[in-house]
């Protein structure tokens, strides 16, 4: 784990949740646990923290849920895993949320279960000849398990299409619920005259299928998203205002007013845009622009809300009200980019559309013909209700969500979490890949490429330094260095915008810009780069070093996969442009912009909508969310800020960006199953719909032809390809053996 | 016919108990992690109870 995207105490606080009295818990995602050995390495790891209470890994959704003490320091959580070797990243709660509508589901499909398979047993014995006095006992049996199973279980149904009759719509539940009810009706009718045939097993089976059909949809469904909702809450909610006669008082955010000065002190975020009084800092604009290296303000300079101070303190005269600011403007984008993309209608539910008009007036059309021809309304009423029973859309239910679960879980085992069903048909369609540069096609954090301090005295003492400032240079060097013993510092400072000083056995050193570590002496040519940083001991020059973004693993191989997949590659980047134009000829990629602002990344997206393209955008930053809600659909890596998270339809727990091109992959292959699928739906309607309509469908062929059909598109579902790559597998197991040998020491 | 009015009773019961059986266990966590359960076993840790959300149940 970079020490860029560790989140912070705060962050920990806001993800967890109060489950007793004192007691927080907070739901890691630890997508690298697979075996026994990580259960006791993982829980281990975090049960030795101090304050940890209670430590749980669910191998089965890889996510331990964390118990700790509410009033203790919060424990690094994250730190200890990635330690014991598991990189982890928050859960929050939004994610995690409840779902009653689950569980009332699986509670109807197993209601429908019971009393289909009883039923079913007692209709065989009829269909094998059971006769008169036996025949109605078990019908008249049968009708008192159908009737409380249909009227608990068949509630979804009747519901969702009452609700659909109402608004003067039609959808899929309606001639499942008027078949279903008119099957029920008939049937008890003919239990009473002590008729020969009873459809109370094709009724319950029809809703147990289409509710493990409904089960498994809803599996997919996307949660809420409250992508939007994160981006308000990482905000503070008020800052203390400086009165005219020097008085300062904490007020909330939107109660100041333009003109107003506030104080911004060290390690806050500057709650509203507004131009620098007096003071100085650096400040981290990751939120605003997405790139990881600090700007520097001094009196005069703008800042935008969202900026987070790193060091020193400001004084901010407030330009614009919080309903105008930064923050409150994305929040709007995003917004407004979300609408864009809910005009999306699944595969699943166009069907349905062509499908209901279609299979209603099929029966009552074959009503009327046979009541004109036979004018027998109970023959010609069994004729509909078989119509309708026959051309049920069981196999229909199933043959989207089934092939979607089983992708979904292919995804999962590569590391890939899809949010929602929907995103993987959009996901088959993208035609153009679009990547922001910092965070994604990269680490995100600069580290050290180059450092002319050698080993000793001197870079221990600069390691010591840096370990005590938040800046990510400061951290690149810290992690350089790593964890040597370190000597004693004195007189530690921060300089805002210049560096960092302290005195290390009796030698000033200064970390930071060339002109102020040298006491402004000019600085040495060749070393003032963009992030030159050297290093004076005493005023005198003693080594310099260099940073640069490093791309993520993989870049290079996923961006000729993708090329080799027919897809063609943005990429958009809010950095500067010298920056951007080398990172994108490192990876080949001709197409990029730079120096974009997130609303120029919208346009250049709804630019691409225009032109016909469907876009996928793979981003990470704060500044990216509102572009991930914009396009087609969207992915972010697990160490994206919580707001692309949420924004992002599928997320990359690995850091490698293989994991692209592999969802690509799987979504075609998904998209192709789902088609086949579909395709075979409706075969085996065109197949039986004649043999309804002629009038001789018996309960015995109602019963086995919907369950043939309903097998065999689970069936076809379940050919997915398996995950095949063996050195994955094989690297799987060389760790899993080297955490085994780490859990025996 | 008359062993039919034992033997469909006790048939109902019994699928019955399983319908009551399933909706228990699904209640109380048993199927949360189905994974991790099997690999518990080879673990010398006294607590193997799933986790479960509380704050959800209540």
């Amino acid at each position: 784990m970079q020490p860029g995207t560790v989140p912070s105490e705060e962050e920990i606080r806001l993800a967890s949740r109060a489950v007793e009295d004192g007691v927080l818990q907070t739901d890691l995602s630890v997508p690298s646990a697979h075996c026994g050995a990580c259960i006791a390495a993982v829980e281990g790891a975090l049960l030795r923290l101090n304050g940890v209470t209670s430590a749980r890994l669910n191998l089965s959704t890889r996510r331990a849920a964390v118990k700790w003490q509410k009033d203790g320091p919060v424990p690094p959580l994250l730190w200890a895993l990635a330690k014991a070797g598991y990189e982890a990243t928050l859960f929050t709660h939004e994610e995690a949320g409840a779902d009653p509508e689950m569980g009332r589901l699986i509670r109807a499909t197993a209601v429908a279960g019971f009393a289909a398979a009883n039923i079913m047993l007692l209709s065989v014995s009829v269909w094998a000849g059971a006769d008169g006095e036996t025949r109605n006992a078990f019908h008249l049996v049968s009708a008192l398990l159908a009737l409380p199973a249909v009227i608990y279980s068949g509630r979804l149904f009747f519901l969702s299409a009452w609700a659909a009759l109402k608004s003067r719509r039609t959808n899929m539940d309606v001639p499942i619920s008027i078949g279903i009810l008119l099957a029920l009706a008939l049937s008890l009718y003919d239990t009473m005259q002590d008729g020969p045939h009873a459809y109370f097993d094709a009724v319950t089976t029809l809703i147990f299928f289409l509710l493990v059909g409904r089960t498994l949809d809803h599996l997919m469904r996307r949660r809420a998203r409250r992508a939007v909702l994160g981006l308000a809450r990482m905000m503070p909610r008020g800052a203390t205002v400086i009165a005219p006669d020097g008085t300062r008082t904490y007020k909330p955010q939107t109660e100041i007013e333009a003109g107003a000065r506030v104080l911004v002190a060290a390690g806050e975020r500057i709650p509203l845009d507004g131009n620098v009084v007096s003071g100085a800092a650096d400040l981290d604009a990751a939120l605003v622009t997405g790139e990881a290296t600090p700007v520097a303000a001094r009196s005069g300079d703008a800042v935008l809300s969202g900026m987070l101070n790193l060091n020193g303190s400001l004084e901010i005269k407030v330009a614009r009200r919080a309903g105008e600011s930064f923050i409150a403007e994305m929040t709007r984008m995003m917004e407004a980019a979300e609408h864009g993309r809910a005009r999306y209608r699944r595969l699943a539910d166009r069907a349905a559309a062509l499908y209901s008009p279609f299979v209603h007036s099929l029966a009552a059309a074959a009503f009327l013909a046979w009541m004109w021809g036979s004018g027998d309304w109970h023959r010609s009423l069994t004729v509909a209700i078989s119509v309708l029973i026959i051309t049920c859309p069981c196999a229909l239910g199933l043959a989207v969500p089934m092939v979607q679960v089983v992708a979904a879980r292919r995804l999962f085992q590569r590391g890939i979490a899809l949010k929602d069903g929907s995103a993987l048909e959009r996901l088959a369609e993208a035609d153009v890949v679009v990547f922001d540069k910092t965070g994604t096609l990269t680490l995100g954090d600069p580290r050290v490429t180059e450092c002319s301090v050698l080993p000793g005295r001197d870079l221990d003492a600069v390691a010591a330094l840096a370990s005590l400032s938040r800046h990510p240079a400061s951290r690149a060097i810290a992690a350089l260095a790593g964890t040597r013993s370190r000597p004693q510092i004195k007189e530690f400072r921060e300089v805002p915008g210049c560096g960092i000083e302290g005195r290390i056995n009796g030698s000033l050193y200064r970390l930071g810009r060339p002109d102020w570590a040298l006491g402004g002496r000019p600085a040495v040519p060749g070393t003032d780069k963009a992030l030159g940083t050297i290093l004076s001991r005493d005023g005198a020059l003693t080594g310099y070093f260099e940073f640069s973004d490093i791309p993520r693993p993989q870049s290079g191989e996923a961006i000729e996969a993708i090329r080799g997949l027919g897809l063609a590659i943005e990429m958009l980047s809010g950095d500067r442009l010298e920056a951007a134009a080398r990172m994108a000829s490192s990876l080949g990629i001709e197409k990029f912009r730079a120096g974009l602002l997130p609303q120029d990344k919208i346009a250049r997206l709804q630019e691409l909508a225009r032109e016909g393209g469907k876009p996928l955008m793979v981003g990470d930053g704060l500044n990216d969310a509102p572009a991930l809600s914009a396009a087609h659909v969207s992915m972010a890596p697990a160490s994206a800020a919580d707001v692309g998270r949420a924004a992002a339809d599928l997320v990359l727990f690995g850091s490698g960006l293989m994991a692209v091109p592999e969802a690509l992959r799987t979504a075609v292959t998904a998209r192709r199953l789902v088609r086949q699928n579909l395709a075979l739906a409706v075969a085996y309607n065109l197949f039986v719909i004649p043999v309804a309509l002629a009038g001789y469908v018996t309960p015995l062929m109602a019963a086995v032809a919907m369950s043939m059909s309903s097998v065999l598109v689970v069936a076809n579902a379940l050919r997915f390809p398996a995950v095949k790559e063996r050195t994955a597998t094989d690297r799987m197991r060389k760790t899993a053996s080297l955490r085994t040998a780490e859990v025996a020491r | 016919v008359t062993v039919l009015v034992w033997l469909i009773p006790i048939a109902l019961g019994m699928a019955a108990v399983a319908l009551v059986a399933f909706l228990w266990s699904m209640r109380n966590g048993q199927y949360d992690d189905l994974d991790g359960a099997a690999e518990r076993v080879l673990l010398d840790q006294k607590e193997d109870r799933p986790v479960t959300d509380d704050s959800r149940r209540r």
